[in-house]
């Protein structure tokens, strides 16, 4: 008897997911090479949000398949491939880097399958590019200058220096604070990607004699370069403004050196709503780290497809699931967001300044709001309408 | 102006001697033991995490340097015996494909002890002051300090090259290893203490790097290029050749990434500059090391090798 049983046991496991439902979220990420800090960073949070829903996206049995991009575009391209087709997840997320996002944009949206950034807003997908299946629950990625540009020009800032690393990440930002700051412009410098010693720009820097400095340095380079103007003495007499340079990624690195450096961000720990407030308390005590904005957007990220599944009923309608997900007004770290009609949420930008906390650990504070409900530049291009 | 061009020079000879302390390792160890060395960038990691670690257990900056030191020493003794030893007969292909799999091997390693996010060493407070190099320009006191240290280095790797014993049998292996372990010289002896030095002058710049940038795994392979180059231009196997070479790629390098885009912008439309400065200035190293092999095609001092 127990000979038939046995097969019989085996092929009805074998059919179950053909009757009941089950959610399949596909979560790549950069987990390995120098960027493999930030991976983990979001793969912590996204496991956090994962043991705040109980594990069941919607209530309902999940399964979540893990991958590597490596911080490359064919192998996320192929991994994408993967989850799409073998596995036949229902969202593909994680990615970081724009470039990367955008190699797998068109393959995974044209599949029919959900794919929702939490981090890249490159400007291809936000405009003529805009996809139904597309969803961002980060920014664009001209907003962070653009407030930064602002907050310049509000605040009567003249004669500021910029700085970027020399490829189109840099230029966008650099246009970006541009198209917000009318002032003068004491000097404008491309560095090379990956540069480690910023001495000889420094010193230039400081020839120029400029009222404010503004760096878009992201990673590694961000760490060298404060150090490095910290060094020179330049930090207290020129004050340096930053977009994606100083974050919980690179204050355990910097600590007393980036004290006062000031930068835009549409999230801090410090933002004071009941979600984000359990999200850095439980983040804190289960990793034992400050979380970065890059952990907020993929703690985010579980939240909303699990409240969006919630809202439909179910995942078996794309269209009704699509409907929810437009909604909005999901548990988000940073309130209550909506979506533009290009599927990026508006939502507020916010002045942070790197502070040394009462407890000794290094973390931001929002010391000001630079954009209300802002939008970004491209929704107009998207022809989507709902 | 005038001013901005002494302050980018100091930059440009910092820059320079610390290609210098890289370079000097790897070019014994081609020059004398006629291996590709590939790792060499690790041993410049392995440096800077050493010190970095000691420095913080012992509290003290000096005190960490001075145990880093003959640890680094410690780690190439034992890379060479364990690895190297193998590949003195076999030819450079063997090598470098050996040397590459320890590059990978030492950042996974350093990746499992340390992490994979960067270290940050600070810096004492009594060198993290300035000088007045000239009226009116103040210059980090510790990159002072680096031009220093890397001037007393490239003079005593000098001298015992060219005063002491150790130096003769360096020489001697140098133009015929055959005939030196004819006469007697321990050849092995002499590629073992010959790499450990060479490792901690590499690990030395690691350990000088540190407090200015990042500590993080794969740190040396962008220098291991330059040193390359510095080598190649200095004449494989001459430490004066690789002093000269690592002090003219310094100045060429920083004074061409801050000069050229001015120059450029004044010349061309601004967006141009932009685009074509840094790109340029970042060649501008490879279009110096492919001038000078056309007039010299074994480098700037060609060390006579047998």
């Amino acid at each position: 008897m127990k000979k038939i049983i046995a097969p019989i046991l085996a092929l009805s496991m074998l059919a179950s997911p053909l009757y009941a439902e089950k959610v399949k979220v596909g979560f790549m990420t950069t987990l390995s090479g120098p960027a493999g800090i930030i991976g983990k960073q979001m793969k912590d949070a996204f496991q956090l949000g994962l043991d705040h829903i109980g594990n069941a996206f919607g209530g309902m049995e999940s399964s979540v398949i893990y991958g590597d991009d490596q911080r490359k575009p064919d192998v996320a391209k192929q991994l994408a491939d993967k989850m799409v087709k073998k596995h036949q997840v229902h969202f593909v997320t994680g990615i970081i880097w724009s470039n990367l996002l955008v190699a797998v944009h068109g393959p995974v949206t044209r599949s029919n399958t959900f794919l929702i950034s939490s981090n890249a807003g490159p400007s291809t997908v936000a405009g003529r590019r805009c996809s139904n299946n597309f969803f961002s629950v980060s920014w664009q990625n001209d907003q962070t200058p653009e407030a930064m540009g602002k907050y310049l020009q509000d605040n009567g800032i003249k004669n500021v220096y910029l700085m970027a690393p020399n490829y189109q990440a840099g230029k966008d930002m650099l246009a970006g604070v541009e198209r917000y700051y009318q002032g003068s412009v004491s000097g404008k410098v491309f560095t090379k990607l990956g540069q480690k010693d910023f001495q000889a720009e420094i010193s230039t820097l400081r020839a120029s004699n400029p009222g404010a400095v503004f760096v878009f340095q992201p990673g590694g380079m961000g760490i060298n370069f404060v150090k490095q103007y910290k060094q020179a003495g330049l930090m207290g007499s020129v004050p340096l403004y930053t977009a994606f340079t100083v974050d919980a990624v690179s204050l355990p690195a910097l600590k007393d050196s980036a004290v006062g450096v000031l930068g835009t961000q549409t999230w801090s720990p410090d933002l004071d709503n009941p979600v984000n407030k359990r999200f850095v308390r439980d983040f804190r005590k289960k990793y034992g780290y400050i979380p970065s904005f890059y952990a907020a957007q993929s703690y985010d990220l579980v939240r909303f497809i699990d409240h969006s599944i919630r809202v439909a009923g179910g995942i078996s309608d794309r269209d009704a699931l699509r409907d929810a997900m437009r909604l909005g007004g999901y548990p988000s770290t940073r309130g209550n967001l909506k979506f533009n009609n290009n599927h990026f949420p508006i939502q507020n930008f916010y002045l942070r300044e790197a502070v040394k906390d009462s407890d000794g650990s290094y973390t931001t504070k929002i010391i000001d709001t630079v954009f209300t409900d802002y939008g970004d530049n491209y929704a107009k291009d998207c022809g989507m309408k709902w | 102006m005038g001013l901005l061009l002494i302050e980018q020079a100091f930059n440009g000879l910092q820059f320079g001697v610390m290609l210098f302390l890289i370079a000097a390792g790897l070019t014994l160890v081609f020059g004398i033991m006629d291996l590709v060395n590939l790792s060499h960038g690790s041993l410049v990691m392995v440096g800077a995490y050493l010190a970095t670690t000691l420095i913080e257990w012992t509290g003290s900056f000096i005190l960490g340097i001075l145990l880093a030191l003959p640890s680094t020493f410690l780690v190439g003794v034992a890379v060479e015996i364990v690895v190297l030893r193998t590949l003195y007969e076999r030819d450079h292909l063997d090598q470098v494909l050996a040397t590459f799999g320890l590059i990978l091997f030492f950042n996974e390693l350093i990746r499992i002890v340390w992490g994979p996010a960067s270290l940050y060493s600070g810096l004492p407070e009594s060198i993290s002051g300035h000088v007045e190099i000239l009226p009116g320009v103040p210059y980090p006191a510790f990159r002072l300090l680096i031009i220093l240290v890397g001037l007393l280095v490239a003079l005593l790797i000098y001298f015992i090259v060219a005063r002491t014993k150790l130096g003769m049998l360096i020489r001697a292996g140098a133009s015929n290893r055959e005939m030196a372990g004819a006469l007697g010289v321990n050849i092995r002896m002499l590629f073992t203490l010959v790499f450990g030095l060479g490792a901690s002058f590499a690990g030395l710049a690691g350990m000088m790097l540190g407090p200015l940038t990042s500590v993080e795994p794969g740190m040396g392979e962008p220098l291991l290029i330059l040193a390359f180059v510095v080598i190649i231009i200095g004449g494989i196997g001459s430490i004066r050749g690789a002093f000269i070479a690592a002090v003219i790629v310094g100045l060429v390098d920083t004074l061409g990434r801050v000069f050229l885009p001015m120059l450029l912008r004044s010349l061309v439309a601004e967006s141009t500059a932009d685009t074509v400065g840094p790109a340029l200035a970042s060649m501008l190293i490879y279009i110096l090391m492919a001038g000078i092999l056309v007039f010299r095609p074994r480098g700037l001092f060609p060390a006579r090798t047998g």
